[in-house]
């Protein structure tokens, strides 16, 4: 049964999907979004990231509170490209894409 | 849009890192970085008998260029050595699910790479003819041709197009747990999270003697070090003293919602960077050149890349602009002057063994790259690739130019 347990509803991910992965020692929010599949579709983790971290709090004994999510991936929203490729799109972008405002990031990508 | 990227998760907020085994005092071999480069070359090594192999990862696995890339395998180069290093690696992609048992997800749909002038047309005709010379299948095509492979195509304003059936995609991060796996099940052992801090040098009046390489989680000692840290490779080696000319460049790209499988071919324009092919999972990924960035190893995604990709992708596919993009994300390339790798021993460093510059084919050439280096380690005639890509060839500008080069 508790194969049937969807968590991330994009991707189909299951309970069990979730379980084995920790089974393999996978542990950090990052390594089970990837070796599951979760969080990476259209929600882009809207509905399902805090359902894993609860699991992950669940199963291995951590503080829900010291979980932190994984990495945001823009665009929040789904966006049409026709929108991005329309005139007037790069006056959007300057003062965002300073190289300086984000050279302090390191792997924060 | 949030103007900054959330900052980095802390690895020590999760439990994997505390319930690792403390690090062993000693291995023959450590690995520094724990991308597709170092498990090559771990497994390669352990398959080989010489499997007391410590792999040091800073982060989790697949955090580097390695869980960030477009998964693009290719024989198409400009010179045999790459061509033929290549069809190797393909052959050993092919057998990686049997030899790792884990699926990779390889679809061989080909390489289709558009050239707008005529200049562009000759590069491709002279690189398809060395092609298949090679044995490799690449065909140069009209435009007209192009679009029988790929009618979505807007193909108006190309001269030419060259197409190998045999290249293809795979799904990157099944690779490092394959890789991962098959090592530690011969006996390596990887530590994720385990950041490399400082190393010192075998003790001067002990030739024999061995590195001790210190980490976040504390010290231990290697007869031999391999420096595989991909873009941050220049910051291992300046921990022994040495100076890499690799340089870090930070390429963009992006995903969009999942379509219904119509393109087989991984499509590139040249001159450009742009390249985008559609995943196992429907998606069309890819990426395209920003020109003038600076050195950074800053992953931070930029609305820059949005809008500049999406008008590239508009005007080559008109119905793209219907598709939404659904993520984009970033990761270094490991940039050389001439387009190749750099690997082997540093002058007068023994023993610390480099295996870094992969640019943007580190993922298609870490099969084979990673057969070699294990066959030489473990007491192997060295291939041909350790005598031409040293480091030493920078300073004597021997350099062995690789002109095929996306972005
Ligand atoms: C956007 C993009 C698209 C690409 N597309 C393709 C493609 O289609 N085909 C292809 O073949 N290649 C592609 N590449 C290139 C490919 O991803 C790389 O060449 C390859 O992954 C390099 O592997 P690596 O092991 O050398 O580096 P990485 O995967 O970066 O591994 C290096 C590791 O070292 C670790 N590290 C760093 N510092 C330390 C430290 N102090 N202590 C311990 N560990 C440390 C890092 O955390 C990292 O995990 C692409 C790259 C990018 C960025």
């Amino acid at each position: 049964m508790s194969g049937k347990v969807i968590v991330c509803r994009c991707e189909d991910v299951t309970l069990h999907d979730v379980e084995h992965t920790l089974a393999r020692g996978y542990r950090d929010i990052e390594e089970v979004k990837r070796y599951t599949g979760f969080g990476t579709g259209p929600c882009q983790g809207k509905e399902c990231l805090r359902v894993v971290a609860c699991l992950l709090a669940e199963r291995t004994g951590v503080a829900p509170s010291a979980i932190a999510p994984f990495t945001t991936r823009p665009p929040i929203a789904s966006v049409p490209l026709r929108l991005l490729a329309g005139p007037g799109a790069e006056d959007l972008t300057s003062a965002r894409d300073d190289d300086a405002t984000d050279e302090d990031h390191g792997m924060a990508g | 849009m949030a103007p900054r990227d959330p900052p980095p998760p802390t690895p020590t907020a999760t439990p994997g890192p505390a319930e690792q085994p403390a690090l062993p005092a000693r291995a023959e071999t450590v690995v520094i970085g724990g991308g597709v480069i170092g498990l090559a070359i771990a497994w390669n090594l352990a398959r080989l008998g010489k499997s007391d192999i410590v792999i040091l990862e800073r982060s989790y696995l697949a955090a580097g260029a390695s869980g960030r890339n477009g998964g693009g395998i290719r024989q198409q180069w400009s010179t045999e050595l790459n061509i033929r290093l290549m069809q190797e690696s393909v052959a050993l992609v092919k057998r990686f699910t049997a030899d790792l048992g884990i699926n990779v997800w390889l679809r061989q749909g080909g390489y289709l790479f558009l050239a707008r002038t005529d200049t562009e047309r000759g590069f491709l005709e002279q690189n398809a003819a060395l092609q298949q010379r090679c044995g490799v299948g690449t065909r140069v095509l009209t435009p007209a041709e192009a679009n029988e492979i790929v009618p979505e195509l807007d193909v108006s304003g190309f001269a030419a197009a060259a197409y190998n059936p045999s290249d293809g995609i795979l799904f990157p991060w099944p690779f490092l747990w394959g890789y991962a796996d098959g090592a530690v099940k011969l006996g390596a052992r990887l530590h994720c999270f385990t950041d490399v801090t400082a190393i010192d040098r075998p003790p001067a009046n002990d030739a024999a003697g061995d590195f001790t390489v210190h980490t976040s989680r504390g010290a231990i000692r290697a007869h031999r070090v391999i420096n595989a840290a991909g873009a941050w490779s220049p910051e291992i080696a300046r921990l022994v003293g040495v100076e890499l000319p690799d340089r870090p460049v930070r390429h963009e790209i992006l995903s969009t919602e999942p379509l219904k499988p119509f393109l087989r071919p991984m499509v590139s324009v040249l001159g450009t960077g742009l390249y985008f092919s559609q995943s196992m999972r429907g998606e069309i990924v890819g990426g395209v050149s920003i020109h003038g960035d600076r050195h950074t190893l800053a992953m931070g995604s930029r609305l820059k890349f949005l809008t500049t990709m999406a008008r590239a992708l508009c005007e080559l596919v008109p119905q793209f602009g219907e598709v939404q993009v659904l993520r984009q994300w970033a990761g270094p390339y490991d940039v050389t002057v001439d387009g190749n790798p750099i690997l082997g021993e540093p002058p007068g460093l023994p023993r610390f063994y480099l295996c870094c510059g992969f640019m943007g084919h580190g993922f298609m050439m870490a099969p084979v790259i990673g057969k070699y280096y294990g066959e030489w380690l473990a007491g192997g005639k060295p291939h041909e690739i350790f005598d031409k890509w040293t480091l030493a060839r920078f300073a004597s500008g021997q350099l062995a130019k690789e002109t095929f080069i996306i972005g």
